[in-house]
């Protein structure tokens, strides 16, 4: 960079030299404003959606037959029955044990996978398997809940594992999702652990810490910030996810905790009524986006949470 | 010994006792069958799904459009529809996600409010079920301000909507991954911020878009539901002649054929689902190359 | 930069190569051309695609389309005017959809195409043969308590009630229970609905004391899996079958299936008259081959003085 040319004043710097020249200027403030407007269509558009949701929730409850304590405490969820009932307490359950199976059985796997793509495996096998997974997360979801439905629950739950659970039930939907959602944890995490700097683990090595020791004590809490993304976004994906649960875990709205009988998530209910005979006016109909509202809001809590979390324990090095 | 600690030699020299060892050993055993469980769940429905399906495929499978009758059935406008919407959808969350991505984090004041309130709104939405992105398509992208139609413009909107929020959270996170140690040292030779952006922290963060970018299309290609509501069709025998055309898209012939009482369809469902997964690979295979020719170690 | 845009280029010119290359699909000499927009019931699905194949084979510059998004999904974007054609497998709803077609001011005709049935069946290993509408109103009504089958009389036998039905949005639900119980939407609700009836199948199929409903062409497509029951109306034990359903001996439980014109698509789009001649007149060799109940030759001619009608005003 040649900062030595001053064209006026006694030698010293101007703010040509120390700025460069002005068309470089304005080019920079028009970039900043491009990236400003997608950003900001970006936030436009999620404000529109969180919009329409609640302002369609708010028609729905102000239909006589619905009422707001009702909904949220209700443990009768019969929306669509004749005398209908608007308790959303058995779907929210439904959400928070299948979501909870789900990343119970998706967070040892995704790390566990990502800790072994980025600290063990070699390059060539790192290219390999990492597609290979990022395949599993194109997997139609349709195709997971005929798989969950036809061979996971009859072949493995209830013969190899002998568990005798229903033939629609929760067990099934939530492990299939948790399945479903190791892609997503575990390339992001990698990609995370990768990015952890070099000098980091060289340091601890120098230290005289075993690999092992090493991956677990200075990898995964440097790349904390990014493996806790992928788990976000996972438990993201697996609380929204509809056609697995709606096809394996049944349609049965319950307050019963067991896994192995059949259970209704916010989410089945949302995919089941949006996509069949009901007419779009109606009540029923606008339980859909009373239920979504819901959803959004309850993931809003978690997501905050997750937030403040990362922020503390947040390591930057350097 | 004249050591002042009586700990054992092969410690003070880095070797670890074998207790350790075992545990050493016994992790990467533990690591290596959590990866492969996923493997070989992919395994196993690879195998279940070609069994039924790799009988069915042939050229006429691939050129031929739907039909009632199973034997002529085919998938051409469903591979062309799907692939349309895939173009469209790229082309939106590529400079949308990443533009959104880079400012929110190099330009954006975190410790703004409303910044952060922003940020824990794009990321509540990728749980949002994409059946309601569906009917949101539909009131204000078909119909409502954008007015777009049953068209395959529409679709690709609505899917894009559906994965912005994974492109804009994963591109944060590979702007976060990079060194500040990479962008410091630029500025300090005198680079302007957008230079040190352009030309070391964007290049530095691609692997990490790339990953987003692959998960993005890998979502938007099998969802079903939302395009069923925008007004895809099923039974659609002409390929789409443009960005304002009716289409159709393999995951709702899959879905279609699946939900049929007739077995034969069935098993057309399953070739359709290799398909749909070579067409994935295809697809991500680009990204992918993207992002092994970025990634670097530190 | 660059490279994702040539890339993006590349992507968008492959798909246009595709489509370039694409097959014709066949070489009929109608001249019709121009699109028709066709949605709505999953049950009349295959019945339209089979006629618009038809159609399409024989004026391949016509383009039909052909949607699965439900009878209720169909007549909402029928009455905002965006298909021309709405499949139903009950008729419009006065209360909820016929309002907003008149606030739109979308007219139409109502064309029968079809016939269905619900069958009812059981596990084979739960042998009941035939179950009046009373024992079935008994099991199914809201409220209802019995758990066990011999419970319902008549000689059933005993087996844990485990029941299996469409779920609450779908057509079949709202017909079924119109029927049996008197009012949409009356049901017990301990039973395990899906809006699959493949699904249902393979619940049916897994469970031995269990007893189900969906339409009759899944019944017919695993005949040899299930159990057939008999319903009995009034005037015997009949089971269902083309010929029952179509005669109307497999009472209460057959209906009837709806294809609901715009008539000012009718009068504009001469590809939509075309289309739905084409329909009625081919009604019952599609049924057939979309493994549909057909019309009876009664019902075809009912159905070509209706369409008649609507195209002559």
């Amino acid at each position: 960079m040649a900062t030595t040319s001053a064209t006026s004043g006694a030698g010293g710097p101007n703010a040509e030299s120390v700025f460069g020249p002005p068309r470089r200027r304005i080019g920079e403030k028009a970039i900043t404003v491009v990236l400003f407007c997608a950003a900001a269509t970006s936030v436009v558009i999620t404000i529109g959606i969180v919009v329409s949701l609640a302002g369609e929730t708010l028609t729905f409850f102000t239909d006589q037959a619905v009422t707001v304590s009702g909904f949220l405490t209700g443990g009768q969820w019969t929306p669509l029955f004749s005398d209908p009932q608007f308790g959303i307490r058995p779907l929210v359950q439904g959400t928070l044990i299948i979501s909870g199976i789900a990343l119970i059985v998706a967070i040892p796997l995704g790390i566990g996978t990502a800790a072994f793509l980025s600290e063990y495996a070699s390059p060539r096998v790192r290219k390999a398997v990492k597609p290979t997974l990022e395949l599993l997360a194109g997997v139609p979801t349709v195709v997971f809940g005929y798989f969950a439905l036809t061979y996971f629950t009859p072949t493995v739950l209830n013969g190899l594992l002998g568990l005798d659970v229903a033939v629609f039930n929760g067990l099934a939907g939530g492990v299939i999702v948790g399945i479903l959602i190791v892609p997503t944890i575990a390339s992001v995490a990698e990609d995370a652990m990768s990015a952890v700097p070099q000098s980091l683990r060289e340091g601890a090595y120098g230290l005289g810490a075993s690999r092992r020791q090493v991956t677990v004590r200075v990898v995964v809490p440097a790349a904390l910030s990014g493996i806790t993304a992928g788990i976000v976004l996972g438990a993201s994906r697996a609380v929204g996810e509809t056609m697995v649960v709606l096809i394996a875990a049944g349609q049965v709205p319950t307050t019963s905790l067991n896994p192995r009988n059949p259970m209704e998530t916010m989410t089945a209910f949302i995919g089941a009524t949006g996509k069949g005979d009901v007419p779009t006016g109606s009540t029923g109909y606008k339980a859909i986006f009373a239920v979504g509202f819901a959803l959004f809001l309850m993931t809003l809590i978690l997501n905050t949470i997750s937030i403040r979390f990362v922020r503390r324990y947040r390591q930057v090095y350097e | 010994m004249t050591t002042t600690s009586s700990r054992p030699v092969g410690e003070v020299l880095g070797i670890p006792p074998a207790s350790h060892r075992l545990r050493d050993r016994s992790f990467v055993l533990l690591l290596a069958v959590l990866t492969s469980v996923a493997l070989i769940v992919l395994a196993v429905l690879l195998i279940d799904t070609g069994i039924d399906g790799i009988p069915q495929l042939s050229l006429s499978f691939l050129t031929s459009f739907p039909s009632a009758f199973p034997a002529k059935a085919g998938i051409e406008s469903a591979i062309t529809g799907t692939l349309w919407l895939m173009g469209v959808v790229t082309f939106v969350i590529v400079p949308l996600g990443v533009a959104s991505a880079l400012y929110l984090e190099e330009f954006a004041d975190g410790t703004r409010w409303w910044n952060r309130i922003i940020e824990v709104n794009i990321q509540n939405l990728a749980a949002v079920p994409s059946i309601v992105y569906g009917i949101l398509g539909l009131a204000y992208i078909v119909r409502g301000p954008l007015s777009l139609g049953r068209t395959v413009l529409a679709g690709g909107l609505t899917l894009a909507l559906v994965v912005l929020p994974v492109v804009i959270i994963t591109g944060r996170e590979a702007l976060r991954a990079v060194p500040p140690s990479i962008k410091e040292g630029a500025l300090a030779l005198g680079a302007t911020r957008w230079q040190a952006i352009w030309r070391q922290i964007l290049p530095a963060s691609i692997p990490g878009i790339a990953t987003g970018v692959i998960l993005s299309i890998s979502r938007a290609i099998g969802e079903t539901a939302p395009l069923i509501l925008v007004g895809a069709a099923t039974f659609v025998a002409f390929n789409p002649t443009g960005l304002d055309s009716p289409f159709t898209a393999l995951p709702l012939q899959i879905f279609s054929w699946i939900s049929q009482p007739n077995d034969q369809f069935r098993m057309l469902a399953a070739a359709a689902i290799i398909v749909l997964l070579v067409i994935l690979v295809i697809l991500n295979a680009v990204a992918i190359r993207l992002r092994n020719r970025y990634q670097q170690r530190w | 930069m660059q490279k994702r845009l040539l890339i993006a280029v590349a992507a968008g010119a492959l798909a246009v190569g595709v489509t370039a290359c694409g097959s014709s699909s066949s070489s009929g000499t109608g001249t019709t051309s121009g699109s028709v927009a066709v949605d709505g019931s999953s049950t009349v699905f295959p019945f339209a695609q089979a006629s618009a194949e038809g159609f399409q084979g024989e004026n391949p510059d016509a383009k039909v389309t052909v949607g699965e998004s439900g009878t209720g999904g169909g007549f909402e974007k029928f009455c905002a005017g965006e298909i021309d054609i709405a499949d139903a497998s009950r008729p419009i709803d006065p209360a909820d959809e016929v309002p907003v077609c008149k606030k739109n001011k979308v007219e139409y005709a109502q064309i029968e195409v079809a016939n269905d049935g619900i069958s009812i069946v059981t596990n084979p290993a739960l042998k009941i043969t035939c179950l009046t509408t009373d024992q079935l109103n008994q099991l199914w009504k809201k409220g209802s308590t019995v758990s066990d089958y011999d419970q319902l009389g008549g000689g059933t036998p005993a087996g844990k009630v485990s029941l299996y039905g469409p779920g609450t949005d779908s057509g079949t639900f709202d017909f079924f229970t119109e029927t049996i119980n008197g009012e949409k939407g009356n049901t017990r609700t301990d039973y395990q609905p899906s809006e699959d009836d493949n699904v249902l199948v393979q619940g049916v199929e897994g469970d031995t004391t269990a007893l189900g409903y969906f339409g009759y062409s899944y019944y017919e497509s695993n005949a040899d899996k299930l159990n057939l029951v008999g319903v009995d109306g009034g005037s015997g034990c009949v089971k269902p079958s083309v010929a029952t359903i179509q005669d109307g001996s497999y009472k209460p439980l057959s209906r009837t299936l709806y294809m609901y014109v715009n008539t000012a698509s009718l009068a504009d789009k001469p590809q939509v008259k075309s289309f739905i001649d084409y329909v009625v007149a081919n009604a019952q060799a599609s049924a057939k081959t979309a493994q549909v109940v057909p019309l009876t030759a009664a019902q075809l001619t009912t159905a070509k003085s209706e369409l008649s009608k609507a195209e002559g005003s």
